[in-house]
């Protein structure tokens, strides 16, 4: 079907159907792609390419969704640094420039994603200031999406879509742990969504909890700036250097992956170098690690250690509770800062969705094949639900051009297309880690990403009709 | 076949390179997807600057062509790999501001082809590829023969050039030329297949049939890998973009684009 951008050609199919009431406008063929970050941009490239008329709504003006700090959901902080060389960050059709660093900054990759979105021609395709009230399954595996312009301006419409990809971010709706005596506290007390620049922290008594990788980062900036630094984690880490050997550390650990050396020779070696260059960190006072290298997320950072060894950071365990004005730790200790940065990371959110789509757990958690396919929806995704020990971008890709696939599949050989869905629905609670990831609700997202996009890969050549 | 895994090239990136690129823009922006044209080994982005660079432009495409790294003014790069030169390619065709035609000539056209597997280009126009192999060597013993040695592959201008071109302007443009690394060249050699582009761009072969480096039938070759047939030039020597009749396949490859 032929699509021209614009008012004009947007609504040229009258109604045809009727939803409580209000009109539905058919849009046929096209599928739609909620959010316009990485996922979302990626989703509309790739379906584009396989032919397929795309619709993308994005709440904010503008794309990039978490990497763009304009927008009010964006985490982003002045000095966001990216974990993964360039090899694991960038597309894997389009690469970034040469002259970019090893680990480009967090403006690089926006206006590489605003180049992203110019070169392929995406811009046409999505609706900016308009957000997503609702969306619901049609009769025919089809979608009836409600739209009205952000913080609620226009009317609402309906429009009735052959598929729909979710790509709207697991970054933005901040986690609060519930500590007691927090709402007694007296003390300013932020998430760290809300800090964005170091001048927050200048000449403060500073509280970081949380050992994540924003968790660290903030905690070397008020090493830095502030007159006091408590860095407050809940168990040992593993905090990689972001180069060794020479060479960015992600690509050191991918020679070994080349090298097909086993998991446990890999995590050997990895600690070995870990122990020769990063060293000892119980020196420190901080927890030895209560797993092996490679079973959960790595903390890249190499300044964390640093400012520890000059005193800058002082580690303390876990908060037991708060007082009025001060802080109780799990040790007995009571300290008194003058601001804590809960840096206890986000949740995924579909406010637009009901959970049961999503095969949704009482704990919250979405039970999707691959991270990516809804069990009795085979024209349903979610794209870029995943924390991968790599950059996620390239993971992405692959995984919208799965989606798009199956989408043609399903014209092409119907048969085949349910017959490979019923397969990925038996797979939902299939976990896609080389190694025992831990069981915390940070982690169950998590992923390999040489044994993801193994399983991906022979989906795609499954899906070839 | 997409290649999804690819640890090698993750874990051994291609080193930055400067690289030459030479441009010619429309008076107009018609719409017209950028071309970009990538010479063979030892020749340069001048080969296209000479003729082609702005009959394209003046049909209303923004043309572009680069020097791949270690040719004319791109960064010296003497240990560079065929997947180096296939990198240079898919670089300047990422940083266009459009999706890009790409335009590969002789061994220019397998670097080309390597980059299609790696950027989804627009369309891809493989003119006189040399996509190598034994074959290839055999037919050309005396331009091999120092290569095998690590010498440079000696292109003379009566092999290039039909007879319709001046001897003494093919002589200078002749001395013109450079070489590749001698890695690429024994890769040349080896003639890896490339992998599938991706994106599924539409893919054009031209060639001659009186080309005395590629053999007509290493073109049909090539023609029938991307499921096609060739559209041959009689009479042209290997270098169409500098022969007599320049003019000719670069007005063919511009009305396909304006088809396809």
């Amino acid at each position: 079907m032929s699509y021209t951008a614009g008012p004009t050609g947007f609504d040229a199919a009258a109604a045809t159907a009727w939803r409580d009431g209000v009109p539905v406008y058919d849009r046929g063929a096209t599928i739609c792609v909620i959010g316009a970050g990485p996922s979302g941009l990626t989703a509309i490239k790739n379906l584009k390419e396989h032919g397929f008329g795309v619709d993308c709504y994005e709440r904010e003006t503008g794309v990039g969704g978490a990497w763009n700090w304009r927008h009010n959901r964006s985490p982003m902080y002045a000095s966001t640094h990216l974990i993964s060389s360039k090899p694991f960050t960038q597309f894997p059709d389009f690469p970034m420039p040469d002259e970019w660093p090893d680990y480009p900054k967090h403006t690089q990759v926006l206006a590489y994603l605003d180049h992203y979105a110019d070169h392929f021609e995406l811009r046409p395709h999505i609706w900016f200031g308009t957000e997503v009230v609702k969306a619901e399954p049609a009769e025919g595996d089809r979608w009836d999406v409600t739209t009205r312009g952000t913080a609620g301006y226009g009317s609402e419409r309906i429009h009735r879509y052959a598929g729909l990809i979710i790509a709207n971010g697991h970054n933005w709706s901040p986690k609060r742990p519930d500590y007691e005596g927090l709402a007694e506290f007296k003390v300013e007390t932020i998430h760290s969504s809300a800090y964005k620049d170091v001048a927050q922290l200048r000449g403060r008594k500073v509280l970081v909890i949380g050992g994540g990788n924003t968790g660290c980062d903030i905690a070397v900036e008020a090493a830095q700036q502030a007159a006091r630094c408590w860095h407050s984690t809940r168990r040992g880490y593993w905090y990689a250097p972001k180069f060794a050997l020479g060479r960015p550390a992600d690509q050191v650990n991918d020679l070994m992956l080349w090298l097909r050396l086993p998991l446990r020779m890999r995590q050997w070696l990895g600690a070995k170098t870990m122990r020769s260059t990063v060293g000892d960190l119980t020196r420190f006072g901080l927890p030895e690690p209560d797993h092996k290298l490679y079973e959960t997320h790595p903390i890249a950072n190499s300044q964390l250690v640093y400012y520890l060894g000059h005193g800058s950071i002082t580690p303390v365990p876990d908060v037991k509770r708060f007082h009025r004005n001060s802080v109780e730790l799990s040790n007995g200790e009571e300290i008194e800062p003058d601001l804590v940065v809960l840096a206890t990371g986000y949740s995924p959110a579909f406010e637009f969705l009901d959970p049961a789509l999503l095969n949704t757990d009482p704990q919250g958690k979405p039970r999707l094949a691959l991270h990516v396919f809804a069990k009795r929806y085979p024209t349903l995704a979610v794209a870029g639900l995943l924390q991968p020990d790599s950059g996620l971008f390239p993971l992405v890709h692959w995984q919208t051009v799965a989606f798009a696939k199956l989408m043609r599949l399903r014209e092409a050989a119907p048969v085949k297309a349910s017959a490979l869905h019923r397969k990925l629905e038996s797979e939902v609670d299939r976990r896609w880690t080389e190694a025992n990831v831990k069981n915390s609700s940070r982690h169950w997202f998590e992923v390999s990403h040489v044994t993801y996009l193994k399983a991906i890969d022979q989906l795609l050549q499954e899906a070839t009709p | 076949m997409l290649s999804v895994i690819r640890t090698r090239e993750w874990a051994f990136p291609v080193p930055p390179a400067r690289r030459e690129v030479l441009r010619a823009t429309p008076e107009a922006d018609l719409g017209k997807p950028p071309v970009l044209f990538v010479p063979g080994f030892g020749h340069a982005a001048w080969v296209f600057a000479e003729h082609w660079l702005e009959h394209t432009a003046d049909r209303g495409f923004p043309a572009y062509a680069m020097s791949l790294r270690g040719h004319g003014a791109s960064a010296p790069a003497p240990k560079a790999d065929l997947r180096a030169y296939a990198h240079d390619v898919a670089q300047v065709a990422a940083s266009l501001p459009r999706r890009a035609v790409i335009v590969g000539h002789g061994a220019g056209a397998l670097a080309a082809a390597h980059a299609l597997a790696r950027y989804p280009a627009k369309a891809g126009v493989l003119v006189a590829p040399v996509f190598g192999g034994p074959s290839t060597a055999l037919r050309n013993p005396l331009i091999c023969l120092p290569a095998l040695f690590g010498g440079r592959l000696r292109l003379s201008a009566n092999q290039l050039f039909s007879r319709e071109l001046p001897s003494s302007q093919g002589r200078t443009y002749a001395k013109r030329l450079g070489r590749a690394s001698r890695k690429a060249q024994w890769q040349l050699l080896a003639g890896r297949n490339p992998e599938d582009p991706v994106g599924d761009p539409p893919v054009l072969v031209v060639g001659s049939p009186d080309d005395r480096i590629v053999h007509d039938s290493a073109v049909r070759k090539v023609a029938r890998r991307y499921g096609g047939a060739p559209l041959l030039f009689p009479g042209m020597g290997h270098d169409l973009m500098l022969d007599a009749r320049w003019r000719e396949p670069i007005d063919a490859i511009l009305d396909w684009l304006e088809k396809a």
